[in-house]
């Protein structure tokens, strides 16, 4: 780098022997110090626009970001005052806490986060696969009805809520419920169809939702019949852009289905296959806590909490602990920061693998 | 060779059709199997006779729940969340989409953060809680005491959508907006006239998104309105329906104002016989929480095919 001196800013006058600013020099101050009044005249000429940012910009402030400022609630000790501003802080004590100086909360924190990742990871395992599969055979359906009807039929669930999919969920996995002095009711017909295909006849009666044995398995066949034919819409996008072309020519060149597959359909999908499973990787940490809190059951808590829902039941109602607020919001905070991490890492990732992003 | 590619063709054709056809049927059976059971005498339900076909038909589960006076209360209570909620969040949302689509707004990429950073980071259920009730507490001052305000008003924002507006905005041609704006149209009768009829197709979709949030929402409707249950929306009383599943097996109490009686007594005392278990009765409320959906659902769901091949966002 080259340095600069005062010769380089000002004009020195030889016969006065003084340095002067330069008039482009002023020219240049002027317009800089009128840049922000040119700014506010823009700004004023345009209000309507700006006006128009006001009623999203105050939803989002009141009701995303005042609640991120409600996190130094968990650098603070909350006995001290009800107000948060008013608390007293107490430094990362809360985070020492969850990480292993309590023995008590500790484990119930580390428990929930291994089950965010193990369910997280389970609906990637089979989540993900799954609808590849589909969009690559609804491709095989010629007739342009049948595939409508079948497509209709298999993005359904996803329009059905969190409550009528978990309530059907916990319905047909039921316990069977002994009547006093009425008619006993049998288990659920999925419970039964279990029991059919070897599942042990004790936890049949417990109710499979409510056992830790199968609650994941549960978890995932719902997710499945939730959320596997919508996601194969992309895919479907992607496999009816592969021109005909290109099969018959590997036809011509002898290639059977499996081959046609391999060299042709894969190829022309992978890039949307790899975006879509980055973005998986991306949102990881983020499972969705209301299906969970709607499945979670005394019987099968063990396996079902995960980070969220942990925070709420220390947070609020029949398990609620001490300090259970700000230990709730640091651990969700923990979680939340990582998963912010993914997301980003995820989708740098997948900007420079491709022209794609999602945001 | 000719006959070899033919034949691993079939095979693969046969299997993904078998593959299609289980797979569809499995996702549509268990709501068949919710009607049927619903439809289906007590014995039979109870004994878990019912698969396909309704077995001693009865529809007294349905009546039970058509005289079920709360449940409609709390119906009524969906539809007016799901109308305002997404007509207010769609307001905001378009007006604030319009302003950032345009490039002349100053601070462009700083309020696009704005947004996208709600979908990196969220502060979690403790703080969003004490936030609601902080809202509640302010609505309570002004004279709003109705918590069904609360969750129209500070819920279901969704940055992803504005994203999805600003993008369909910024493919309308400038060529015509310049057209307008020669023939005296203000920003606002640019928007409406221009823009909102231009974008008819993405604005549908981002309204079904929001509606179909709406309608679903559970988790935040039971936390903020706990106390109110004539506040409810029908998701949070089918659940909480659920939640008293052993006081409705007959064991304890159905019916408070009733005193002590059991399941199979508050139904005699309603019909005069036993006739459909109490399973059918919650088979009933799934039905007619998802009869709406199912209505509209032919119509609504191209508009969803669309939204997900949208979503390949380009900044």
């Amino acid at each position: 780098m080259v340095k600069l001196k005062y010769d380089d800013f000002l004009d020195y006058d030889e016969s006065s022997g003084t340095y002067s600013i330069p008039q482009e020099q002023k020219v240049r101050d002027e317009v800089e110090k009128n840049r922000w009044k040119e700014i506010g005249r823009t700004v004023l000429a345009d209000w309507r626009l700006y006006l128009m940012l006001v009623p999203m910009v105050l939803v989002f402030l009141l009701w995303k970001y005042m609640p991120m400022y409600e996190l130094i609630g968990c650098f603070k000790n909350p006995s001290s005052a009800t107000e948060v501003e008013d608390q007293l802080w107490v430094g990362t004590r809360f985070f020492e806490q969850l990480l292993g100086a309590d023995k008590n909360i500790s484990p119930q924190f580390w428990n929930a986060f291994r089950n965010t990742f193990i369910t997280a990871f389970y609906g990637l395992l089979f989540g993900f696969p799954t609808p590849i599969i589909l969009a690559l055979f609804f491709n095989e359906v010629r007739s342009n009805i049948t595939r409508s009807i079948l497509q209709v039929c298999v993005y359904l669930p996803k329009f059905l809520s969190t409550v009528i999919v978990t309530t059907l969920a916990i319905m047909l996995f039921r316990p069977e419920t002994i009547v006093t002095g009425g008619t006993d009711q049998a288990a659920g017909l999925m419970s039964r169809l279990f029991e059919l295909l070897g599942a042990d006849p004790a936890l049949v009666t417990k109710g499979l939702i409510n056992t830790t044995q199968y609650y994941r398995t549960i978890y995932v066949i719902t997710d499945l019949w939730e959320h596997a034919g919508y996601d194969s819409i992309v895919f479907f996008a992607a496999v009816i852009a592969v021109s005909p072309t290109s099969y018959e020519a590997a036809q011509i060149d002898g290639a059977g289905k499996m081959a046609q597959m391999r060299y042709v359909v894969l190829p022309s999908i992978l890039s949307t296959v790899v975006i879509m499973l980055i973005m998986k990787i991306g949102s990881l940490l983020s499972v969705g806590y209301e299906k969970i809190y709607l499945l979670r059951s005394s019987g099968n808590y063990e396996v079902a909490e995960v980070v969220s829902t942990l925070s709420n039941s220390w947070s609020s109602g029949a398990g609620a602990i001490t300090n259970g607020r700000a230990l709730g919001m640091a651990a969700e905070m923990l979680n939340n920061l990582i998963g912010m991490i993914l997301v980003i890492g995820a989708n740098k990732i997948a900007r420079s693998a491709s022209d794609v992003s999602l945001y | 060779m000719k006959r070899k590619t033919e034949v691993s063709e079939l095979i693969f054709r046969i299997v993904a059709y078998f593959f299609l056809i289980v797979f569809a049927l499995m996702c549509v059976y268990p709501l068949l199997y919710a009607l049927v059971s619903s439809l289906s005498g007590d014995v039979a339900v109870d004994e878990g006779s019912v698969v396909i076909w309704p077995i001693d038909f009865q529809i007294n589960a349905f009546r039970y729940v058509i005289v079920d006076a709360t449940f409609w209360v709390n119906y009524s209570n969906t539809l007016f969340l799901t109308a305002l909620g997404t007509i207010w969040a769609l307001g905001y949302s378009i007006l604030g989409a319009y302003a950032l689509s345009k490039k002349r707004l100053m601070g462009r990429h700083g309020w696009n953060f704005f947004l996208v950073f709600t979908m990196w980071f969220s502060a979690g259920i403790v703080p969003m809680y004490l936030n609601y009730m902080q809202t509640a507490n302010v609505f309570g001052a002004m004279g709003i005491t109705d918590l069904k305000w609360v969750v129209v008003i500070a819920m279901g924002m969704n940055a992803t959508n504005i994203i999805l507006l600003r993008n369909s905005f910024e493919g309308v041609p400038s060529e015509i907006e310049e057209a307008a704006r020669i023939d005296g149209a203000t920003e606002m009768q640019v928007l409406t006239k221009v823009y909102l009829p231009m974008s008819k197709a993405t604005i549908a979709t981002v309204a079904l998104f929001f509606g179909i949030s709406r309608w679903n929402g559970y988790f935040w409707a039971q936390k903020v309105m706990e106390e109110q249950q004539y506040s409810w929306p029908i998701q949070v009383y089918i659940r909480d329906f659920i939640d008293n599943w052993t006081t409705l097996t007959g064991t304890t109490n159905y019916d408070p104002s009733e005193g002590a009686v059991s399941w199979e007594g508050y139904q005699e005392s309603l019909y005069g016989e036993n006739t459909f278990s109490a399973v059918s009765v919650v088979y009933a409320m799934v039905v007619c929480a998802i009869i709406p959906i199912l209505v509209i659902y032919p119509f609504i769901q191209k508009y969803f095919a669309k939204g997900v091949n949208m979503g390949g966002v380009k900044e």
